[in-house]
């Protein structure tokens, strides 16, 4: 019995390997954190998470109310007020689905609930399209959300730990999507390191809700009609929590680096050789899988070219992310999303970076848009080649349109 | 029920023997601005006391949350969250969720705590009975959804919901001289269908507040007897139906009195008759004629008399033809609807 005991522990210590996507990652990320409440509804990509929570809670080892919601309004609206009383939450969804619980997404940050869902990216109907879009999930850039893109199955699980520490360190008290692609990362196995409990639990205090909690011990009064007496100091206490995400991240970085062992650099963008580059590409999620082949490629052919992948959209690391963009001659924004009518007619992304670097002090570089790989389109090689000769051309000070659909049927 | 189902100890709240046993405590007290007369606010006055202070009350967008929840002089003494207009359903189920995993996982106290969830007719019968429904079929949580039913969208101007009566005056279903009826649905059978609907829903009622005793006691069963369960209040609102604000209390009663309105309830599938409604089925008394009611109020003042009629031929169907008389309208036959033209 006793070397039993012994072996029980030995196992809560040690991390083990398990082949998994990255739906099924979050899913451990759920197990691991003790989440008490978790509501599912099905849309594709990102039901493979609740379907994998499922199987969890059927085999008893994840213990938490389960709950098959009638849409995803309902899915989101239940979840937030279980972490109204204290309960750690997940959530999740896909394309329309997220659009669908609209309502609720707005709700939740401005209630300073500390919800951690999963975005499988998906196209937005119509026409119908299950693969990866990055609409969705910008829906709500505005609202108070943190979003993240991750690009690997481990990336998504340990994301996730961050995700609940941050989100529900009393400063922040804001929810937090972790965008995951849909197909590319949702469906795609990858041997994982699935850390340890104890480990787990050093880096993951317990959910205090504190004095927000709605309970018969603390009868408050929660989201009352404040009109143009309050609303604008409310919005701006959310503005301030905002403000704190980018030294809580990078703390809860540090920390996961010293419990875990395992380390991510900048937490808010990853540079792939740009040490030496003269152009770089950025973007965000899987497009980093076939930009590093080809950037690997190029660079056989003597092409000095790097690539950002952008983790952390809100915050937007715009200070950072701007000192480092300005050392490249020309940088080409791969934006697997669209802005119709916005100025340029360019993406989100594009535009997010051109004014993180356009408003800061020190060079600034052109910044090209590139729409590619909308639904889930594959990004080849001369995709990526066609980019990278247009930056070129910036770059020597040639003229280039400022947003140009790659990959297109002519 | 199968053991599968895992239901947690409720609070045993008997009903009250009569109002001089009501106790003096109130958890929905000064400082809220509902209308002169607000039956619905007396409801949340009622809701409250019934319940009692261990008790946690989410409410639905509508007049209940934006007249009584002003910043820095909210009316509730017990927790109060506002939930989105549609959520009723999913705010009950969701604090009944959080609550239930929190207490088994030992991180807090376990103890029963009442979970109610409010909504008006908009956000009840039209805009959130999905959710209702959804919150209906789960047999593991207990809570309460109350829909308060002012018969209109009351609180954004008095707009026509579902459950609306037929023919009245709103500010979308204006009389005009091209069309007197602007409104020709009938009002939806809530209480009715969640019942009928949702077979393992234990308690569904409906109730008037007129009758106060009868409310509170509905409310206490409703959270005694375990799993998510269901009570439609009908309000008169002296706004939306345009009369003086004295007359609330009278119009309740005529609205049951005059059959419009039946209290009954639903426990564990078995109907009952209850209150008034169920002196008038046993002919103790008699249901007074429809016009009574209907010419109280400014709403209904463009009727002529067919339309009067109409209504009082729709309201006996109600209780000669309906198979489940005033609470499931199915026929033995097809009846012919004339209304009036």
């Amino acid at each position: 019995m006793a070397q039993m005991v012994e072996t029980l522990e030995q196992q809560h210590k040690t991390d083990e390997t398990a082949l998994i996507t990255g739906s099924e990652a979050i899913a451990v990320a759920c197990k691991l954190a003790d989440v008490d409440v978790i509501t599912a509804y099905p849309i594709r990509p990102y039901d493979t998470v609740m379907q994998y929570v499922s199987k969890l809670v059927s085999h008893g080892e994840l213990d938490c109310e389960y709950i098959v919601a009638e849409g995803e309004h309902s899915q989101f609206e239940i979840v937030k007020h279980a972490s109204a009383v204290g309960a750690r939450v997940f959530c999740g969804s896909s394309g329309v689905g997220w659009m669908y619980a609209m309502e609720a997404l707005t709700v939740t940050p401005a209630l300073r609930i500390p919800m951690v869902a999963m975005v499988g990216n998906r196209a937005l109907d119509d026409p119908g399209a299950f693969g990866v879009e990055h609409n969705d999930a910008l829906t709500v850039r505005d609202l108070g959300w943190m979003l993240v893109w991750v690009d690997t199955a481990q990336e998504a699980l340990d994301t996730a730990l961050i995700a609940y520490r941050v989100a529900e360190d009393r400063r922040i008290f804001l929810p937090c999507a972790i965008s995951c692609d849909g197909a590319f990362l949702t469906h795609s196995q990858a041997l994982v390191k699935i850390p340890a409990q104890e480990k787990v639990n050093e880096f993951l205090p317990r959910y205090n809700r504190g004095d927000l909690l709605l309970h018969p011990d603390n009868p408050i009064t929660v989201a009352p009609q404040v009109n143009e007496d309050w609303v604008m100091e409310i919005r701006r206490q959310n503005y301030a929590a905002m403000e704190r995400t980018t030294a809580v991240i990078k703390e809860a970085y540090a920390d996961f680096e010293r419990i875990f062992g395992r380390s991510y650099g900048n937490p808010f963008f990853e540079e792939y050789m740009t040490e030496d580059a003269d152009i770089v590409l950025m973007g965000m999620g899987t497009l980093s899988i076939p930009m590093k082949v080809a950037i690997r490629q190029m660079r056989k052919e003597g092409k000095k070219i790097g690539f950002v992948r952008l983790r952390w959209f809100r915050p937007f690391p715009a200070e950072a992310l701007a000192k480092s963009l300005g050392r490249f001659k020309a940088v080409g924004v791969v934006d697997r999303d669209y802005s119709f009518g916005s100025p340029y007619m360019s993406g989100v992304v594009t535009h997010e970076v051109r004014t993180a670097l356009y408003s800061a002090p020190g060079p600034k570089p052109p910044v090209l848009c590139f729409i590619c790989g909308l639904g889930g389109r594959e990004v080849t090689l001369p995709d990526i080649t066609r980019m990278t000769e247009s930056v070129y051309q910036a770059a020597e000070g040639k003229a280039q349109p400022l947003t140009q659909w790659i990959g297109l049927r002519e | 029920m199968a053991t599968y189902v895992n239901i947690e100890p409720t609070q045993n709240l008997e009903p009250f023997k009569g109002v001089k046993k009501l106790p003096l405590e109130e958890y929905f007290t000064s400082g809220h601005r509902t209308c002169q007369g607000c039956e619905s606010a007396l409801v949340m006055k009622m809701m409250v006391k019934a319940a009692g202070p261990r008790t946690i009350v989410l409410g639905s967008t509508g007049c209940m949350y934006v007249a009584n929840t002003t910043y820095y002089s909210t009316s509730w003494v017990v927790p109060w969250m506002h939930t989105q207009l549609g959520s009723s359903g999913s705010a009950a189920l969701g604090t009944a969720a959080g609550l239930k995993a929190l207490m088994r996982k030992g991180k807090i106290k376990n103890e029963p705590i009442n979970v109610i969830a409010f909504c008006g007719d908009g956000g009840g019968a039209d805009m959130g009975l999905g959710a209702i429904s959804a919150t209906l079929t789960h047999p593991d949580y207990n809570c309460l959804i109350l829909m308060y039913d002012n018969e209109s969208y009351a609180n954004t101007d008095i707009q026509l919901s579902g459950s609306t009566p037929w023919g009245a005056n709103t500010t979308f279903s204006t009389p005009g001289p091209a069309k007197r009826i602007m409104h020709h649905r009938w009002k939806k059978n809530m209480a009715g269908m969640m019942a009928a609907g949702h077979p393992t829903c234990r308690y569904v009622a409906t109730i008037c507040m007129s009758y106060g005793l009868h409310g509170m006691n509905s409310i206490r069963k409703a959270l005694t007897i375990g799993g998510p369960t269901f009570i439609h209040s009908l309000d008169p609102c002296p706004k939306g139906w345009d009369y003086d604000p004295i007359q609330s209390h009278e119009l309740g009663e005529l609205a049951v009195n005059t059959g419009v309105w039946p209290l009954y309830e639903v426990e564990d599938g078995v109907l009952r008759l209850t209150g008034r409604t169920q002196q008038i089925a046993d002919k103790r008394i008699p249901r007074q004629p429809v016009r009574d009611y209907l010419l109280r109020q400014g709403r209904f003042a463009h009727f002529t008399d067919d339309d009067i009629d109409y209504f009082q031929s729709k309201v006996d169907e109600m209780w000669h033809k309906w198979l489940i008389p005033g609470a499931i309208p199915f026929h033995k036959e097809i009846e012919a609807d004339n209304p009036p033209a």
